[in-house]
């Protein structure tokens, strides 16, 4: 590998090494990272809290991220949330809030509703604790979609479903195939806009839009058709035989446990149901997976270097984890921390612990491997010459 | 290796059979191309060995067709995957992962070949095909000719016994096209693979054949045989046949190398002969004109200080390897990309900031994909709306369009056009706002030699009526037929501009045929020499 330094005795088992097919780190670690962030962020409301997951993230990105196609998400998923953050914002200023507040910053006109939608409020007076409690609010979905951004930035999605048990990997291809098919047809859409423009037509508008969208879907239509008769040409469902009682046993087995899943976890969360809740779902599970297991016998499929999951992957989802588990902990023993109060308004404090711990998921910005500088721009430029 | 008895295919809804009565033996570790007009059915022929006609397609096959003795009426596409490998003609709709490594893999996982095995087989292919720097890379980012080798390399790591491709170089530059021929050669010749090719561009891999399947016409029986046989009689031939054919050489030469052996004579007949001096274009104003233009897309610097200047009646031919900016030229100039520095005046006017409606009267584009500029759902609908769009009278389009395609009646839905009619009626509404500019992007990208040499006869007319044309192409032949200037592009930037002879003469990859054969002389076509033959003997 080229970014490969020169050895140094002693530190060379520290330092991350460059990344290559053979070390990449299991993308199911980097999902359980960022979920164990975002688990973080929806225990807290305070946005000093928030804005150092959201750097966390950030940092993390920074420092791991590639220049393949999906890595280029990430900025896509920070505008997302800051448009919830928006909208969050302005459907406060609108629709008004429960929270009653004393400072009043402005006075919408209010706009008499019928009796029938008694409940809601269209304008109205807008309080700064209405407005903060709406910014906390947003924030925290706006960290969610970050941290998920920063998963999808960092795990190859291709290679997240390829760790998928074999029965379900028809649905995985059909995700991946999805996914290969939407930047397909948004450069569809360029290159038919640029045709219109060539017969002097503009580009905006509805009409354009209509016009366009036929020959999109049935360029979309046709190239599936390609793919799939390259996909069969290429051994594409191949099966295995299977007696038929294997097979009654996999449809038992799966659909009881997913029926014993959602037994188990109604239980779990309806307040009377805790005691036998937890066993039905552990049941459930073991039988799904087992039929899943089996399912899987159909398939003659075999896998191609599939990612490992090594230290680094559990030193990875092991950091996400930690900040999760910390920030609960944390929530339980002093939950004003964590929610700043909105009534009456106070400046949010730093809980010093608790950011610390998130600072426990910038781990994997030194321990995973590094990818490669970005590769010099492809020897002819991407298609279109 | 391949036996065909009696097959006939017919689809459902088309009067006459696809493909009818082929009965031959392809034999085991031969190339074999397979040539003839459009719509002869030479693609159905290749879908019915690896079975997709008609398990995929539809549509009746009667007779039988048996590769390595397994019948592909009992044998599903899936089942057959482990002896035939197949790579249709647009290699992105062929890929199903995003990155190299796992496109390779990805059929022997279908098979279910042992991980162990997976491995070496990828090494070993990732060597053969030269793909082992872009092993990690999105298939996206990858060049035309890198992505055509991902797709065959993708059916070689099953090891199949038989390789079907269906124009596999005619998207490519000349030096793409020479490294996928490479890769085919090296499997015929090390491996012992059987390669089943069909492909338009005969000049590029006839040389490399070591039988030829004609497929004469519709209807006709097909003929097996030699190459330099099949080629005497063949309705489709490159270049250095017909020179051949002109000269009496027999056999046929059907490589450069072979014709140059024997051409000594010719040239001796030739020598002291200039080809007839093409008119040059009329001293006029310049339609266009770029100064210094340079062109940034992203972080790509896509035009360097470009500058060139067309005239009317002047035929220029851009060339380059794939991605050295010449789609991009095209572009700036009816206005798509606006200049990052330098000027582009068409007709007097910046065309990135004159609005489309106007630009339609001063420069028409026929993208590479003709198809795009077509919404309507007939042929009349849409000559309506280019004059509409053009604000010609009524009828202007339609008479266009009967020039350049007699036969079509108001009603055909486009899509129904073969790719030359459809480059047509492309051509035709485009030229409705009578441009006095006319650039193509790649015109003859799946035309056949008819097709090809019907475009070459409108264009010569447009030209000779005083409009300018540029070209963007990757096709020799082409260039050397029309262009009186060619231009080379690499990396952005202009490297050659001159009268088509001097600068094609010397390029090893953009010189024709006939030049490379007649060299130092500066002939260009069959067509030249014809006519200076007919000079010479009365």
């Amino acid at each position: 590998m080229s970014g490969r330094g020169p050895k140094l005795p002693g530190a060379f088992m520290l330092r991350a090494p460059a990344a290559g097919r053979s070390n990449a780190l299991h993308a199911g670690a980097w999902w359980l990272w960022a979920l164990g962030l975002a688990t973080a962020a929806s225990r807290t409301t305070n946005p000093l809290l928030l804005g150092l997951l959201v750097g966390v993230a950030g940092y993390v990105v920074a420092a791991r991220r590639t220049d393949a196609p999906w890595a280029r998400s990430y900025g896509a998923f920070v505008k997302l949330g800051l448009m919830v953050l928006v909208i969050r914002l302005v459907f406060s200023v609108f629709l008004g809030s429960p929270i009653p507040g004393q400072h009043v910053l402005f006075t919408l006109p209010e706009v008499p509703l019928p009796d029938w939608a008694k409940g809601v409020r269209l304008g109205g007076r807008v309080t700064a604790e209405q407005l903060v409690f709406a910014l906390y609010d947003g924030l925290k979905l706006a960290t969610l979609l970050i941290c998920v951004g920063a998963a999808n930035a960092l795990a190859n999605p291709a290679r997240l479903l390829k760790s998928l048990p074999g029965a379900l990997y028809e649905a995985g291809v059909a995700v991946v195939v999805a996914m290969t098919f939407a930047p397909n047809m948004v450069s569809d859409v360029v290159r038919l806009r640029t045709a219109r423009r060539l017969r002097g037509r503009p580009t905006g508008g509805v009409r354009a839009l209509l016009q366009i969208g036929l020959p999109v879907l049935e360029g979309a239509l046709e190239r599936s058709v390609a793919l799939a008769a390259s996909m069969d040409a290429r051994g594409y469902g191949r099966t295995a035989r299977v007696p038929p009682a294997v097979r009654h046993v996999t449809t038992a087995l799966t659909l009881g446990g997913l029926l014993g899943v959602c037994a188990g976890t109604y239980g779990l969360l309806a307040a009377e149901g805790a005691g036998y809740g937890l066993w039905v779902l552990l049941i459930g599970l073991a039988a799904a997976m087992g039929g899943l297991r089996l399912g899987g016998l159909r398939s003659v499929r075999t896998r191609y270097r599939p990612d490992r999951w090594g230290a680094r992957a559990w030193l990875v989802a092991g950091s996400g984890a930690a900040v999760a588990g910390l920030m609960i902990w944390a929530a339980s023993r002093d939950p004003a921390a964590l929610h700043p109060g909105v009534l009456p308004l106070v400046v949010p404090e730093f809980p010093v612990w608790p950011a610390l711990s998130v600072l426990i998921g910038l781990l994997p910005a030194f321990v995973a491997p590094v990818p490669a500088p970005p590769s010099a721009p492809p020897s002819s430029s991407p298609q279109g010459t | 290796m391949i036996r065909f008895e009696n097959v006939s295919v017919r689809y459902e809804g088309a009067g006459a059979p696809a493909l009818q009565d082929v009965d031959l033996t392809v034999p085991e570790g031969e190339l074999v191309l397979l040539v003839g007009p459009s719509g002869v059915g030479k693609s159905t022929l290749l879908g019915t060995v690896s079975g997709l006609v008609p398990h995929f397609t539809g549509g009746v096959l009667s007779g039988r067709v048996s590769v390595d003795g397994r019948d592909t009426r009992t044998h599903k596409p899936r089942e057959l995957a482990d002896v035939v490998g197949t790579v249709g003609q647009d290699p992105l709709s062929h890929f199903v992962t995003d990155t190299v490594e796992d496109e390779l893999a990805y059929g022997m996982e279908s098979l279910g070949v042992a991980p162990d095995v997976m491995r070496r087989r990828v090494e070993e292919t990732l060597d053969l095909l030269g793909l082992a720097d872009l092993r990690d890379r999105p298939i996206a980012t990858l060049s035309g000719g890198q992505q055509q080798r991902v797709a065959i390399g993708s059916v070689l790591t099953p090891h199949p016994r038989v390789l079907v491709l269906d124009e596999p170089t005619s998207a490519l530059d000349p030096a793409a096209a020479e490294e996928v021929l490479a890769v085919l050669q090296r499997l015929v010749h090390d491996l012992g693979t059987t390669v089943l090719m069909a492909e338009h561009r005969l000049e590029r891999v006839v040389q490399y054949a070591d039988q030829v399947l004609l497929l004469p016409g519709p209807g006709l029986a097909p003929v097996l045989g030699e190459p330099a046989e099949v080629m005497a009689l063949s309705p489709v031939h490159p270049p250095v046949v017909g020179l051949g054919r002109l000269a009496g050489w027999s056999p046929l030469p059907l490589s450069v190398r072979d014709a140059r052996r024997r051409a000594s004579a010719l040239r001796a007949e030739l020598a002291g002969r200039t080809p007839a001096a093409v008119a040059p274009p009329p001293a006029a104003p310049a339609v266009a004109e770029t100064d210094a233009l340079s062109l940034r897309r992203g972080r790509i610097e896509a035009l360097r200080r470009v500058s060139l200047t067309v005239r009317p009646g002047e035929t220029v031919a851009l060339m380059g390897r794939n991605g050295a900016g010449k789609s991009t030229l095209l572009n700036a100039l009816v206005g798509l990309h606006a200049p990052s520095s330098g000027r582009v005046l068409v007709g007097g006017k910046a065309p990135s900031r004159t609005p489309p409606r106007e630009m339609v009267r001063r420069v028409g584009l026929i993208p590479q994909e003709p198809r795009d500029l077509l919404y309507a759902d007939t042929v009349a609908a849409e000559c309506a709306a280019a004059d509409h769009d053009a604000g010609a009278a009524p009828g202007t389009c339609r008479a266009l369009v009967s020039a350049l395609l007699p036969d079509v009646p108001d009603e055909t839905h486009p899509r129904d056009l073969s790719e030359g009619q459809r480059l047509a009626l492309a051509l035709a509404l485009v030229l409705t706002g009578r441009p006095p500019l006319l650039l193509l992007d790649e015109p003859t990208r799946g035309l056949d030699y008819a097709a090809k040499s019907r475009l070459i006869g409108i264009l010569r007319d447009l030209a000779a009526d005083g409009t300018a044309l540029v070209l963007a192409t990757h096709d020799v032949e082409l260039a050397a037929e029309l262009a009186h200037r060619v231009v080379i592009l690499a990396d952005g930037e202009v490297v050659a501009d001159g009268p088509t002879a001097d600068v094609v003469v010397s390029s090893p990859s953009f010189a024709p045929q006939v030049s490379k054969v007649l060299a130092p002389q500066q002939w260009l076509t069959v067509a030249q020499v014809r006519k200076a033959l007919e000079d010479v003997r009365p």
